[in-house]
């Protein structure tokens, strides 16, 4: 076994921590259209959580998918891989 | 506890990834490796350690003082991500930590080209790792330049003109020649062959390489929203087969065990005419693709008898 010394009280060691949006609000990115929830019409089947690719999608297993427009880039991918159609692009307004 | 849906346990795929994967990097939209760090959180949670060459990945975990991933991170130079792995690992060895996962997660640039003789090294060596080779076929960070991963007939800003003329460089066939204990392929259209993967490899000790199929919307030139479907078209046209080589076997995943009968595969102009890339490709290269699928069908045929 190896000793370890840790880094001395109040040293400044440069460490990047995880956080939220370390890109930005990246919803601002969305040009034209956003993905939208038919609520009625969604499986809860974690697909499109599973796909995200914004990671903005969450699934709750009641609620079903809510989407966080905050970092939504509006790719529209969640559009194509849902299997029953629930989630549509519409413009913005 | 009234509804019976709440009981209902999360499948550990999406939920075990929340707070680990953070939203907001600064991946293009419809990038395809944010999908495959959700699958990677789902099996280690955080505890893993990524070791990460100059590739997309690098830009896409954003700049100090923040990373978009709840995890040890390791940012190296390009040529090393399998020897500092192989460092870190030895570390984490000495010091008696035996529940965090080293994994280096590099480019195919930072495999198949530059990376190849520290990766050929640590195979040899059969260090305590796990090596994931995503790949979007180009040197995409940079601006769309020919690597040896780049399949025949692609534009790329290298190869202007005719497009590529060499077939793809077969990094999983290289890996397999190592006789290293574990070689799978993966796509990111298959996130769940994609789990069950990895929670083989987190059960197997020594060196394990995993060849991840990863579709970049600017650099093949598709609409984002395309990202998935173009991987799945991939597998369901034959052009990429998903395999697992274990203990001197190689097996046929479920998603591509379909397509070993050459009548279910989808023709491959399907998957060409979707990409940009792809746009000036000649009926003669076609064919030229057609033989290289047929050739990599006829040794998956060899190696599973």
């Amino acid at each position: 076994m190896v000793k370890v010394v840790p880094p001395v009280d109040n040293a400044k060691v440069p460490l990047t921590k995880p956080v939220e949006g370390v890109g930005g609000k990246t919803g601002l990115w969305r040009t034209m259209y956003k993905p939208v929830v038919d609520s009625s019409k969604c499986t809860k089947c974690f697909l499109c959580e599973i796909y995200c690719p914004g990671v903005c999608i969450v699934v709750d297993p009641v609620k079903g998918a809510t989407i966080n427009y905050d970092y939504c880039k509006g790719c529209g991918l969640c559009t194509d891989v849902c299997p029953v159609k629930a989630i549509s692009m519409v413009p913005e307004e | 506890m009234s509804a019976p849906q709440t009981q209902r346990p999360l499948p550990p795929l999406p939920a075990k990834a929340r707070g680990i994967v953070l939203p907001g990097d600064t991946s293009c939209p419809g990038c395809p490796i944010p999908i495959a760090f959700k699958v990677l959180a789902s099996v280690f949670g955080d505890k893993m350690i990524l070791v990460i060459p100059a590739c997309c990945t690098s830009v896409i975990l954003g700049t100090y003082p923040g990373q978009s991933l709840k995890a040890g991170v390791i940012h190296v130079p390009f040529a090393s991500a399998a020897a500092v792995a192989s460092g870190v690992a030895a570390a984490l060895k000495m010091r008696g930590i035996e529940d965090v996962q080293v994994i280096a997660w590099a480019g195919d640039g930072g495999t198949a080209d530059i990376g190849m003789a520290t990766l050929s090294g640590a195979a040899e060596r059969n260090e305590d790792i796990i090596y994931i080779m995503y790949d979007n076929e180009a040197y995409m960070n940079t601006g769309i330049q020919r690597s040896s991963a780049t399949p025949q007939g692609a534009w790329t800003t290298t190869t202007p003109v005719l497009g590529k003329l060499e077939p793809k460089k077969d990094v999983a066939k290289i890996m397999i020649a190592h006789g290293v204990p574990y070689v799978a392929t993966a796509s990111i259209a298959y996130p769940h062959d994609f789990y069950q993967k990895l929670m083989k490899a987190k059960s197997i000790k020594g060196f394990r390489f995993i060849h991840l199929h990863a579709p970049c919307p600017p650099g093949w030139r598709f609409d984002p929203m395309y990202t998935v479907r173009i991987a799945r078209l991939a597998v369901e046209t034959g052009l990429w087969i998903l395999y697992e080589y274990h203990n001197g076997k190689l097996m046929l995943s479920p998603p591509s065990q379909p397509y070993l009968d050459p009548s279910k595969r989808k023709p491959i102009e399907e998957y060409l005419k979707l990409q940009g890339r792809f746009r000036k490709i000649t009926p003669e290269l076609i064919k030229a693709i057609q033989q290289h699928v047929e050739s990599n069908w006829e040794w998956i045929k060899k190696m599973m008898s």
